[in-house]
């Protein structure tokens, strides 16, 4: 099981902010097919133009990781802080 | 060094005083304080989200880094997040080194990361509607200088 947590727009776009998700998927982008499969808003999410980023445990990450060991995985767009 | 993440206002006088009162023998200290701009009158507000747990993370790594470039005395950094209303300050950054230009780097350095590397997410929420705040293209090549 890994805890999926959504940020911002794509939080909204997919409408919860976290799941427990149960999946055979051994990378972020083999999740990210398998979210996006599963239900139009998903996929609407993460093919949007502004493109999500991904974290994994807490720390900035990309597409092409794996996801051996994750316990949180979280999808936000491109930080705005500052 | 002192991180702040909190929905709560701040005095950024205040803030300053006693970072400046804090730092012994350094003789620069260094402040910048972001503000809700009010675009063109048209924003009524802004709505800042984060997440918990790794915003602390995130703001403690890009310390670290600046204070292994920069030979610093100490560093501080408040952020705010939930809504704020024009002319609020969002955060705070205050840097203190024995020279002048340890202090001002380092705090550019600092702004850059946090605006691109710090996971919060602004929203402006005008009088027409809100909208997510995009990241700029500028924001992320500021980091190549560094």
């Amino acid at each position: 099981m890994i805890e999926v947590l959504y940020f911002a727009w794509v939080r909204e776009r997919i409408g919860i902010h976290r799941e427990r998700i149960e999946t055979g998927a051994t990378t972020v982008a083999e999740l990210v097919e398998e979210l996006s499969g599963r239900e139009d808003r998903y996929a609407a999410a993460f093919e949007d133009r502004r493109a999500p980023r991904v974290a994994i445990d807490q720390e900035l990450t990309d597409f092409n990781a794996s996801l051996k060991g994750a316990r949180e995985v979280a999808f936000f767009p491109p930080m705005t802080g500052g | 060094m002192t991180v702040r993440v909190d929905p709560a206002r701040f005095d950024p006088g205040a803030e300053l005083n006693a970072f400046s009162g804090g730092v012994g023998n350094a003789g620069a200290v260094v402040s910048f304080t972001g503000v809700v701009r009010d675009v063109e009158g048209s924003l009524s507000a802004m709505e800042i989200e984060h997440y918990p747990g790794m915003t602390e993370k995130a703001i403690a790594t890009i310390v670290d880094e600046a204070r292994s470039r920069w030979s610093l005395a100490d560093v501080l950094v408040i952020h705010r997040y939930g809504r704020l209303e024009a002319g609020e300050m969002i955060m705070m950054v205050a840097t203190a080194s024995r020279h002048r230009v340890d202090a001002f780097q380092a705090a550019e350095f600092l702004m850059d990361y946090l605006k691109s590397r710090a996971p919060f997410w602004k929203k402006e929420l005008k009088r027409a509607g809100a909208e997510w705040v995009e990241a700029r293209d500028e924001d992320e090549k500021a980091l190549d200088r560094w």
